[in-house]
């Protein structure tokens, strides 16, 4: 019992290599040409689909309205967000060892912050294809914007475009909830101590 | 008193005439109305957006091709060109699959296609391939059920007419091929009345790789010149026989309808296919020199290449004892079908009045004791009492196939009296009969001639049509009619077109292909050799007159679309490879003075089509198959110049550059 709260710092460090098992988000497109939907799964380091043709597929139908091809060559997040994570596992390692009350609070505020920036860096490179378009589309319609939801759903021309968390992202909750867990817990069991 | 006589004389007649004139206004007899019961709608409405339980594969006879249906809607899915040309899809115009139908006489642009069979696993059908057999130029093809294409097409040398083919094993250990009509052997210009000394008939064995497909002639029975008609081979116990019908026994060769229908009884000749294969690894097959194609389309180059091969290994039945047995069967047997136990083997005599089955441990009980009644080239006569199970006596007019419901029953076709007769196996009672609209042919139950078939439809092979349908000038097309057979009595619930003519027809449950169906080539697997994996790889390359063209596709534009410095003379190959990787995406390509045909190309696909410009001009190309909201726009041009002109060649996309 008295060393739960170390044990929780553990899994706090090592669920976010979760993130390299499973996509963090998908956004899912819906039109009557695709009554399956065509899915794009965001990882951590890499862009995938539920078919091997979809990023191509994506990218056929939003040059149409003249959105830029995603590339993820050219998305330098996908490169270096690998190494904050890596970061953020040793570093959670180190504070579940060194084993203090209150470093589990800075790792944990420090992977909400962290979290909030890659949301935020999220938002901006939607905000860019959507936005960002050329002037020689063969669909132009004025006024028109064709940035996908941060997460919901949201109709876009003949898309419905869902956007949501996926299992990646799940492992960063259970993360952060863990690492706030072994803090609060271990502030509770202070006194005793 | 005499007027009144008058009067009743002339009211008489009148009555007579008007009642005549009622009668005759009655038409027809009654019961070729073919009248639905109310509920028939419903069993056969498969709603938008369903599927249908079963594929129902139907030969397109003199078409050809396959007609893919399906069951119980009769909706037609898809048309696979096999041995015809197809300028829809390009098949046999594009130069990857102009090899598929090349033969020993060269390039056969048509055949009469007349038996799909399935391939079969332990006896079942399992979705991998369907094969079926060319009867004009001898031949089988192999179709790939993944993609639906054909992959290949093997010739069969010393065969004059490839009826009785091709009829699986249980394990696709083999499909069969027995000539229709026997011809010299070897071919040679000689009197065709020496018909009985220089004409031999062919039963040949087509081995079937396991894993891939691929087939080989492994080795043709040289047997008497009769007309060697259908197959089937055994199944459980009888697994390792197959047995060919003949007619013809009479040995004729002219006036045939009134020559070849003398004998009281023809045979049917049951070849143990185990017994060869121990003869051939003896050595006691001859190398007998031949000259036939072998033609394999490749998934991964997208191209079929075509090989002739110049022997075939031949067993002559008096050189090996126990290799083939003749059963006497009544009158011109034209089906011969094995039920789902492989003990009963139905012969249908098609001039005969009752219906024979033989069966099959009474043959080997036969054999055992040699009850022999002569001999014919070395070939043993099983006595005709000694190999008989069963009579269905009096069954209708002019049987010809029967297929079997896995619940102990067997369907047969009459095509004179046009009805299939249901009858018990082992009683040989008829239990229920049902017209067909017009003289049935064969029949189908989905697995009906496998050792699990699926009792549920039945569907009658129709060869006239008269008056089913809104008439269509001299020629109709051709008719189907599904029966329901699950209960006691056949119903019929359904009748609907079909292509061609079809003979056979073969139908699976539709899980055994769904779950196989490919969606799309992978790009990283296309090892065409003229392929360009994107548009950067996109090149026009001049060799002499030869100029290869290596051009993409992608929603929505060509790439290159602007073409220049080709000249007349020059013979120019559009490669063109389908960038898209979606489901549902292909691409035509159609150029103006193509004298061959357009390209239909498959996601991942490259296609090749040969374009020979006869005159100077800009002439447009474009898409063919509405691929996308901007596929009016899916265009180029191509700009041909003077032979000895020097206009350089250019090409590109997106071309700002005016001059």
């Amino acid at each position: 019992m008295k060393s739960l709260p170390r044990l929780l710092m553990f899994i706090a460090a090592l669920s976010l290599l979760g993130l390299f098992a499973f996509p963090m988000w998908s956004i899912t497109l819906y039109a009557p040409q695709y009554p399956d939907g065509v899915t794009m799964y965001i990882w951590i380091n890499k862009l995938s689909g539920s078919t091997e043709g979809t990023l191509q597929n994506i990218n056929i139908l939003n040059h149409y309205v003249g959105m830029k091809m995603i590339e993820p060559e050219s998305i330098p997040e996908l490169k270096y967000f690998p190494y904050v994570i890596y970061a953020m596992v040793a570093l959670g390692l180190l504070v579940a060892i060194i084993n203090k009350k209150n470093l589990f609070l800075v790792w944990t505020i420090l992977l909400v912050v962290l979290c909030t920036v890659g949301i935020y860096d999220f938002y901006l490179w939607e905000y860019d294809y959507g936005h960002n378009l050329s002037a020689d589309a063969p669909i132009s319609i004025p006024g028109m914007a064709y940035q996908p939801p941060l997460i919901g759903r949201k109709i876009l021309l003949n898309f419905t475009a869902d956007s949501w968390p996926y299992i990646g992202g799940a492992f960063v909750a259970v993360s952060m909830l863990a690492g706030f867990l072994a803090w609060w817990l271990r502030r509770r069991m202070a006194p005793q101590a | 008193m005499k007027s009144s006589f008058l009067l009743k004389t002339i009211g008489g007649f009148a009555l007579l005439l008007a009642l005549s004139i009622f009668l005759s206004g009655c038409g027809k007899p009654t019961g070729t109305g073919g009248a639905l019961s109310g509920d028939a709608a419903s069993q056969v409405y498969v709603a938008p957006g369903q599927y249908d339980e079963f594929y129902m594969f139907a030969s397109g006879g003199f078409s050809g091709q396959i007609g893919v249906y399906g069951l119980p809607s009769g909706r037609l899915l898809r048309v696979i060109p096999i041995f015809s040309v197809d300028p829809e899809k390009g098949y046999g115009y594009n130069e990857e699959t102009k090899p598929m139908l090349n033969t020993s006489f060269g390039f056969v642009p048509w055949d009469d296609a007349h038996h799909p069979e399935l391939s079969q696993t332990d006896g079942q059908t399992d979705g991998r391939w369907i094969f079926i057999n060319g009867n004009n130029t001898p031949r089988i093809a192999r179709v790939d059920l993944s993609t639906f294409e054909t992959a290949e097409i093997i010739e069969i040398p010393n065969s004059g007419g490839n009826h009785s083919s091709p009829f699986t094993t249980e394990n696709t250990e083999y499909v069969v091929a027995g000539t229709r009509f026997s011809v010299p052997y070897p071919q040679k210009d000689v009197a065709i009345n020496t018909y009985a000394e220089n004409f031999k008939g062919t039963l040949s064995f087509i081995s079937v790789d396991k894993n891939t497909g691929r087939m080989d002639v492994a080795f043709q029975v040289l047997l008497p010149a009769f007309d060697y008609d259908l197959a089937h081979s055994g199944k459980g116990n009888s697994h390792g026989w197959t047995f060919f019908t003949s007619y013809n026994t009479e040995q004729s060769s002219t006036l045939m309808e009134v020559n070849a229908s003398k004998n009281d009884k023809d045979y049917i000749a049951a070849v143990n296919w185990k017994k060869a294969e121990e003869y051939i690894k003896a050595g006691k097959g001859h190398d007998i020199p031949a000259n036939y194609a072998h033609n394999v389309y490749d998934e991964s180059t997208h191209m079929a290449t075509s090989t002739m091969k110049k022997t075939v290994k031949v067993l002559i039945p008096s050189e090996c004892p126990g290799l083939v047995y003749f059963l006497p069967t009544p009158k011109s047997p034209h089906g011969v079908d094995v039920d789902p136990t492989g003990e009963y083997i139905v012969g249908s005599g098609k001039l005969a009045a009752d219906l024979t089955v033989h069966s099959f441990s009474k043959m080997q009980a036969a054999i055992e004791k040699k009850a022999f009644d002569g001999e014919v080239d070395g070939v043993p006569i099983i006595k005709y009492e000694e190999v008989v199970g069963g009579v269905v006596s009096k069954p209708g007019l002019g049987p010809l196939h029967t297929e079997f419901d896995g619940k102990g029953y067997g369907y047969t076709t009459f095509f004179i009296s046009s009805e299939v007769v249901k009858w018990k196996l082992g009683t040989w009672e008829v239990v229920d009969r049902q017209p067909t609209f017009y003289s049935v042919g064969h029949l189908c139950i989905p697995g009906g001639d496998s050792k699990n078939p699926d009792g549920k439809y039945l569907i009658a092979l129709n060869k006239i049509t008269k008056d089913r349908y809104l008439p269509t000038g001299p020629e109709l097309t051709q008719s189907a009619q599904l029966y329901d057979i699950s209960g006691d009595k056949m119903k019929m619930i359904l009748d609907f077109p079909t292509i061609g003519e079809p003979h056979y027809a073969q139908a699976i449950p539709a899980s055994r292909i769904v779950e196989r169906s490919k969606k799309f080539y992978k790009i990283e697997e296309n090892k065409h050799p003229y392929r360009a994996l994107g548009e950067k790889e996109t090149k026009v390359e001049r060799k002499g007159n030869d100029v290869h063209v290596y051009m993409t596709t992608i929603r929505s534009h060509f790439a290159p679309d602007n073409i220049e410095g080709i000249k007349v003379g020059d013979k120019v190959y559009f490669h063109v490879t389908n960038l898209e990787q979606d489901w549902d995406v292909p691409h035509g390509f159609a150029v103006q003075g193509a004298t061959n045909a357009e390209l239909l190309i498959m996601p991942g696909q490259t296609e090749t089509l040969l374009w020979e410009p006869k005159r100077e001009g800009v002439f447009p190309f474009y898409c063919t198959d509405f691929c996308s909201a901007l596929h009016q726009e899916m265009q180029g041009y191509v700009r041909v110049s003077a032979a000895n002109s020097s206009t350089p060649l250019k090409w590109g996309l997106n071309v700002k550059d005016p001059s």
